[in-house]
């Protein structure tokens, strides 16, 4: 490997757009001054008086509220050490659900974007129900299921579904034509170009789908714990409220948003590792 | 040879070292309107012997590139008959190679797996295919790239796997579609002589489309010049210099006269009409 390295660094005459490994930085203060100065100002806000406690906890309250909720201690309460299983029940329903709309929304995706009949057969049932905002199912998803997981699971997998499909489809419309006869002309028999060319040539669009989708599948599997299923964390975040625990409402929604991002991470993870060749463009 | 394939039905006039026959060929698009039909080819009828380089020369619009996707198999003549080794093109095949001026390489694929795509697609096994990607590797100068990714290329190095990537299916005929169009003077003499080199080495018939003069006299054994609107041959011209070509000896200007002439003749031939278009 270093010899392919040296080499390229000597081949002067048509040296190759080669990007270098971006160098590990310590992060630059400009990027955590503005969440600081907002969660001081906060705590100030709370503290003086501005808002009314009651309505706002205070960043502190917040924290060890979640802290106790995590790991437990003092009385028992809902909140108490319970932070783990609804963010668990939370996350496995995001990720079945997700699994499913990424497989199918890639399968039928590609399918309608690259041949013929099955866009004639699917598309317009796809058009017909696309508009359909998926929270507007959600009465239809109780009915049907019942207050279970599977209500939130299928509710998840609908809403992913259409993101999904619809960047999978203009990823295999959008392939290059040349790269088709390039394929066919390399001796491609018919029935493997989706597999050699149209999928490939797809993925950085599937990419973009599936991270939609994602971040749609955390969306509701809040709405759908708030209302159809016992558990996880958007039904901690709706019963709270009962109990007017804004402290752990407040917690919940970060809690959530942490594991949005995190989850986003991992896929990204992923996702650079197969489109590697389409980012190292100069 | 010729008398037996007579007798054995085959067209009287196909000789055994014609590689391409082009008879009449003539290629219409509907209009854009749909109601008219453009002329991109009106019959076009050459034969191109065996191993022998042509380069096909003309304006925009002259149907060159339409000849060229026909031939790999792309697009059907409207009229006209077009044979390759003595058969009739049905479709793209390995045996036909073509070099796309936008290179066409597969982004996701590394430039060994490039080369080896045609391969693995006719089931070659693993352990002959490393060796045919070493052996081409070592030929366009590219060894120690094999496993950059095309994006990390330059256009020049880009066109070189391009051909190699052809050349591994070792096909019978070769076909250039302005391949070094997009590159700047100097890289584009550079290929040239580097193209020459690969194609003494490995001998096929090559069909090369350019608009550029100086290339079509130092790639070609014969110049097929063109003119537009509609495409048609305007004249074929003998190149019998020797290999490599001195591009500013007398043989070469005069020859370059003769072409340039005949690209202006073209020309106003097909002028008045282009005239009234606009």
């Amino acid at each position: 490997m270093a010899g392919v390295l040296e080499q390229a660094g000597l081949a002067s005459a048509e040296a190759p757009a080669v990007e270098a490994e971006p160098v590990r930085r310590r992060l630059p203060w400009q990027y955590v001054v503005v969440p600081l100065a907002v969660v001081i100002l906060w705590e100030v806000a709370v503290q003086v008086g501005w808002v009314k406690a009651s309505l706002v906890p205070a960043p502190h309250t917040v924290l060890t509220a979640w802290y106790v909720w995590i790991f437990g201690g003092g009385p028992a309460t809902p909140y108490t050490g319970t932070w783990l299983t609804a963010a668990t029940s939370s996350a496995s329903r995001v990720l079945t659900g997700f699994a499913i709309a990424a497989v199918v929304g890639v399968v039928v995706g590609l399918a309608t974007g690259w041949f013929l009949l099955p866009r004639m057969l699917l598309q317009p049932l796809i058009d017909l129900l696309r508009p359909i905002p998926v929270t507007a199912w959600v009465p239809f998803v109780v009915v049907f299921f019942g207050i279970q997981p599977a209500a939130s699971i299928s509710l998840i997998a609908l809403g992913a579904f259409f993101p999904i499909a619809l960047n999978a489809a203009a990823g295999a419309a959008r392939t290059p034509r040349v790269l088709v006869r390039s394929a066919q002309m390399l001796g491609t028999p018919k029935h493997a170009m989706l597999w050699e060319v149209v999928f490939p040539s797809a993925l950085p669009s599937i990419v973009s789908g599936l991270r939609v989708g994602l971040a749609l599948a955390w969306v509701l599997v809040i709405v759908s714990e708030m209302v159809a299923v016992k558990s996880g964390l958007g039904f901690s975040l709706w019963d709270a409220y009962y109990f007017s625990r804004i402290d752990i409402i407040v917690a919940a929604m970060f809690s959530v948003g942490i594991l949005g991002y995190v989850s986003d991470q991992i896929l990204q993870l992923f996702a650079r590792r197969v489109t590697r060749w389409a980012s190292d463009v100069a | 040879m010729s008398l037996e394939y007579a007798a054995a039905g085959a067209a009287p006039e196909t000789t055994a070292d014609d590689m391409i026959r082009c008879e009449s060929l003539t290629k219409a698009f509907r209009s854009l309107d749909g109601k008219g039909e453009t002329l991109a080819l009106v019959d076009f009828t050459l034969s191109v012997r065996r191993n022998e380089f042509i380069t096909i020369l003309g304006p925009s619009g002259c149907g060159k590139s339409t000849l060229l996707y026909m031939v790999a198999g792309f697009e059907r003549p409207t009229r006209g008959r077009l044979l390759v080794d003595g058969q009739p093109v049905t479709g793209p095949s390995p045996e036909r190679g073509m070099v796309f001026q936008e290179y066409a390489l597969f982004p996701w694929l590394r430039i060994r797996d490039n080369i080896a795509y045609g391969l693995r697609q006719r089931g070659v096994p693993k352990a002959r295919r490393r060796e045919v990607v070493a052996e081409l590797l070592e030929l366009i100068g590219l060894s120690s790239f094999a496993d950059y990714y095309p994006n990390q290329l330059s256009g020049g190095m880009k066109q070189r796997v391009a051909l190699a990537r052809v050349l591994a299916n070792d096909p019978k005929l070769l076909l250039l579609d302005e391949p070094f169009g997009a590159l700047d003077e100097l890289r584009r003499t550079a290929l040239q002589d580097e193209l020459l080199r690969i194609w003494e080495a490995h001998r096929k018939t090559a069909l090369f489309i350019t608009h550029s003069i100086e290339e079509a006299i130092v790639l070609g054994d014969r110049i097929v010049v063109m003119s537009a609107h509609p495409g048609r041959i305007t004249t074929i011209v003998d190149v019998p210099l020797g290999r490599p070509r001195d591009r500013s000896s007398d043989e070469f200007n005069a020859i370059r006269r003769v072409v340039t002439q005949a690209l202006k003749e073209g020309a106003a031939a097909s002028g008045s009409p282009a005239a009234l278009d606009a």
